[in-house]
């Protein structure tokens, strides 16, 4: 009773949804105030309908009622409570359903939050957003119903996959889409300006906040499913140029042009072609990432679905809103403006970053893509993955690195370069001499390896030195956006360092061991003392131990587990890490080898840079949007006219 | 034979990736670090999207025997990229030689650069302080 409830406020939603649509953009056209009235309560209609749906597919996981189909087959009544709530998106139907909900959520907020604008934009903007909530709905009620019925309810589920049980299921897929389906508002916001007709940098200033909070969650997403995968795939890679990482990592790259360009836009009222372009362009990318994942072309482990149906279905989605969406831009895209500026200047680096951001997407796109494409032409088979992509983002990662601390310290329109050479001097120097540094006493670490090094290091000092000078400026937290850049660069540096150090100095221990035996890797030395078994709520597991020999950690013990999901019929790796910012220590129990088990360890060197990096890089973004709220509240008070 | 079976009941799941094996390392770095770097160029055919330096499945290990042993014998990286490619096919090589089918994945991110770079170049304005607000 509950599920069909659910199902009707789904068809409820759909229909809600028409409304929003016919409303929003026929008030905006004939400027009624009504009808555009009506357009808002549906889009906050539209979010309660789904939530309610919503609601009741989760009290359907809880209550383990296995005569629904997507229960029945993805959950257990031995799955602990966490899982069979995060359980509820951890499959194809739950999961697309999550992602309406966070449409609908993101028409609601923009509902609420966003009155500054003229109602005829706003209207349209919630008449576009009702468009893709159409389409979702209807591809979720015709091809992938979560709330469809088994004739005969099971007595018992099949369980969810063991290695989705983990606590990153709970905050993985929804940071992921807030930031994916984040980017339909800024969709939105360039077919309502190109309906509108009018585009200017009022309407750049109006779309960067709901372009910052979307990238803020997608950054979030992507560092917490590269963490994930890190600790949970058995060796400690954090990421994999799989197609899947790849259909996330696209729309972000373009997400953070997006950001760039549209600074430009509003500060300076140029690049705004551009601007539209990379919005409708960056939630394409968003929807080519769902049919990736959704459609089944690839089989990953976010695949919980092979239907070539609803493949095709989401590829008429995709066809339709990035076809549709570029036909209007060639139509109505406003005559080229005068996009003129200075080679020394802000917008001349912002533009630059911008090749750079689009180099690179497009690179990801087409490595992703291609053997696809070609297999599907009848082509030969070929393969792109990591050490293609190493290859073309080094480079092209160097001239990047150099430049971009020079952005933040040119003024706007036009600057010179000496004042800016003394400014960024010690950076320069300090980036050099910390280089040298490690080229003499980290023997052995590639050529490559050390300048990428030095490139982050200059993007640290640039930032700082950014930092520096806006933290005099600053007399309040409301000007928090002025430090929003530089946290973010020094973000990206962190990270960078992170990655390259993981990578060039990573060590590594393989071993066949008997209990008693003391192993070293590097400076750390550790006793194995033997395999254990253990019973946990829903598997049993093979628990390996090692204790730490002298150092700081002397006595610890490490726990690597191999876990046996019986209803599952399927296993996993518990890796055991000592977490350490210097470095993790990170061990892992293999197969037994006669009367000896097979031991590995590795030592990952500052690899924790890379999540906190991602985390400054957030924490940038939401500096950004934090001052813009409080500004906004600001203004409204009337403190500042 | 659990490894095996593990395999089956997965299938086509992501398996747990393990790396290299005990005793299957060379004796001299120079020559380990060099198959090390080959191995992660080398797809594991029976798995998803790993390459035979993560993976544990048989054919990987195999693979990873063959590159060792070659390497041993004295074999250029080139002379074992081009032997293991006659034996699996082009879809073995996870960074595709440059040639007819594959040249767009090489030679877009520069083209795109290029025209980029002369695009911007042209947007530049030949005056100082001519532009008017």
């Amino acid at each position: 009773m509950i599920a069909e409830f659910g199902h009707f406020a789904l068809v409820c939603a759909l229909c809600v949804c028409a409304v929003q649509v016919g409303a929003g953009l026929a008030g905006a056209r004939s400027t009624s105030a009504d009808l555009m009235r009506v357009a808002d309560i549906s889009a906050r209609a539209q979010f309660g309908l789904v939530l309610t749906a919503f609601g009741a597919l989760t009290y359907s996981f809880v209550v383990s009622d296995f005569s629904l189909a997507v229960v029945h087959a993805n959950s257990h009544i031995a799955k602990p409570l966490v899982y069979k709530i995060a359980g509820v998106w951890g499959n194809h139907e739950g999961s697309m359903l999550l992602w309406v909900l966070i449409l609908a959520l993101y028409g609601a907020a923009f509902s609420w939050g966003e009155r500054a604008m003229p109602s005829s934009l706003h209207a349209r903007i919630l008449g576009v957003q009702g468009l893709m909530g159409i389409a979702f709905l209807v591809f979720l009620v015709l091809t992938s119903n979560p709330f469809a019925r088994l004739d005969t309810a099971p007595f018992e589920g099949r369980g969810l996959t063991p290695i989705l049980q983990d606590p990153a299921l709970a905050a993985h897929p929804p940071l992921l889409y807030a930031g994916y389906v984040g980017f339909s508002i800024t969709f939105s916001f360039a077919i309502a300006a190109l309906l509108e007709g009018k585009v200017d940098r009022a309407w750049a200033r109006w779309m960067r906040p709901w372009t910052l909070s979307a990238w803020v969650f997608l950054t979030l997403g992507i560092a917490l499913g590269s963490y994930w995968a890190y600790y949970e795939l058995g060796w400690g890679g954090f990421w994999f140029w799989d197609p899947v990482e790849n259909a996330s990592l696209m729309p972000w790259l373009a997400g953070t042009a997006l950001l760039h360009s549209a600074l430009v836009a509003e500060r300076r009222g140029t690049l705004i072609n551009w601007t539209l372009l990379l919005a409708i362009l960056t939630f394409a990318l968003s929807l080519a990432g769902t049919f990736l994942v959704r459609s089944g072309v690839l089989t990953s482990v976010h695949a919980f679905a092979n239907d070539p149906a609803r493949g095709l279905f989401i590829l008429a989605i995709l066809a339709l809103f990035t076809g549709g969406g570029l036909a209007l831009f060639g139509w109505r895209a406003p005559a080229s403006s005068n996009d003129k500026f200075q080679p020394v200047s802000r917008e001349a680096l912002l533009v630059a970053n911008n090749i750079f951001l689009a180099t690179a997407t497009v690179t990801v796109f087409i490595g992703t893509i291609y053997p696809l494409a070609l297999d599907a032409i009848g082509g030969p088979k070929i393969s792109v993955g990591a050490p293609y992509f190493n290859a073309v983002f080094a480079p092209l990662t160097i001239p990047f690195l150099i430049m971009l601390p020079l952005g933040p310290l040119l003024a706007w329109r036009n600057d010179s370069l000496s004042p800016l050479v003394t400014r960024l001097a010690p950076a320069a120097l300090a980036a050099i001499l910390i280089t040298l540094g490690l080229a003499m006493t980290r023997n052995g670490t590639p050529l490559l390896a050390l300048v990428l090094l030095g490139g982050a290091f200059w993007l640290i000092g640039g930032a700082l030195t950014d930092m520096g000078q806006r933290l005099r400026r600053l007399q309040n937290l409301t000007q928090t956006p002025l430090l929003s850049a530089p946290v973010a660069h020094a973000g990206l540096g962190v990270m960078i360092i992170g990655i390259i150090t993981a990578t060039a100095w990573r060590q590594e221990l393989v071993v066949a061991a008997t209990p008693g035996d003391v192993l070293q890797i590097g400076e750390k030395t550790l006793r194995f003392d033997g395999v254990r078994e253990r019973a946990g709520p829903n598997y049993t597991s093979e628990q390996g131990r090692l204790v730490y020999i002298g150092g700081a950690h002397e006595g610890n013990a490490l726990l690597p587990e191999r876990r046996f999901y019986e209803a599952e019929r399927s296993q996993t790796t518990e890796a055991a890490i000592t977490t350490n910012l210097a470095g993790h220590l990170y061990a892992v129990i293999g197969e037994p080898v006669d009367d000896k088990r097979v031991v590995r360890i590795w030592y990952h060197p500052f690899v924790a840079f890379i999540w906190i990096g991602a985390l400054l890089m957030a924490l940038g973004g939401a500096l950004g949007l934090a001052g813009r709220v409080g500004r906004r509240s600001h203004a409204v008070s009337g403190a500042r006219a | 034979m659990m490894r095996v079976l593990i395999v089956l009941l997965v299938g086509t799941l992501l398996v747990p990736a393990y790396a290299i094996d005990p005793g299957e390392a060379l004796g001299d770095p120079a020559l380990e670090a060099r198959a090390r770097a080959l191995s992660v160029e080398f797809r594991c055919l029976v798995c998803q999207n790993q390459s035979i330096d993560d993976s544990d499945a048989p054919l990987a290990r195999d693979l990873r025997a063959m590159v060792r042993a070659r390497l041993l014998a004295g074999d250029s990286d080139r002379d074992i990229r081009a032997a293991v490619t006659e034996r699996y096919g082009e879809f073995v090589l996870f960074r595709p030689r440059f040639g007819g089918a594959t040249a767009i994945l090489w030679l877009l991110p520069v083209f795109l650069l290029g025209i980029a770079g002369w695009f911007v170049t042209r947007m530049f304005s030949s005056t100082t302080s001519s532009e008017v607000e």
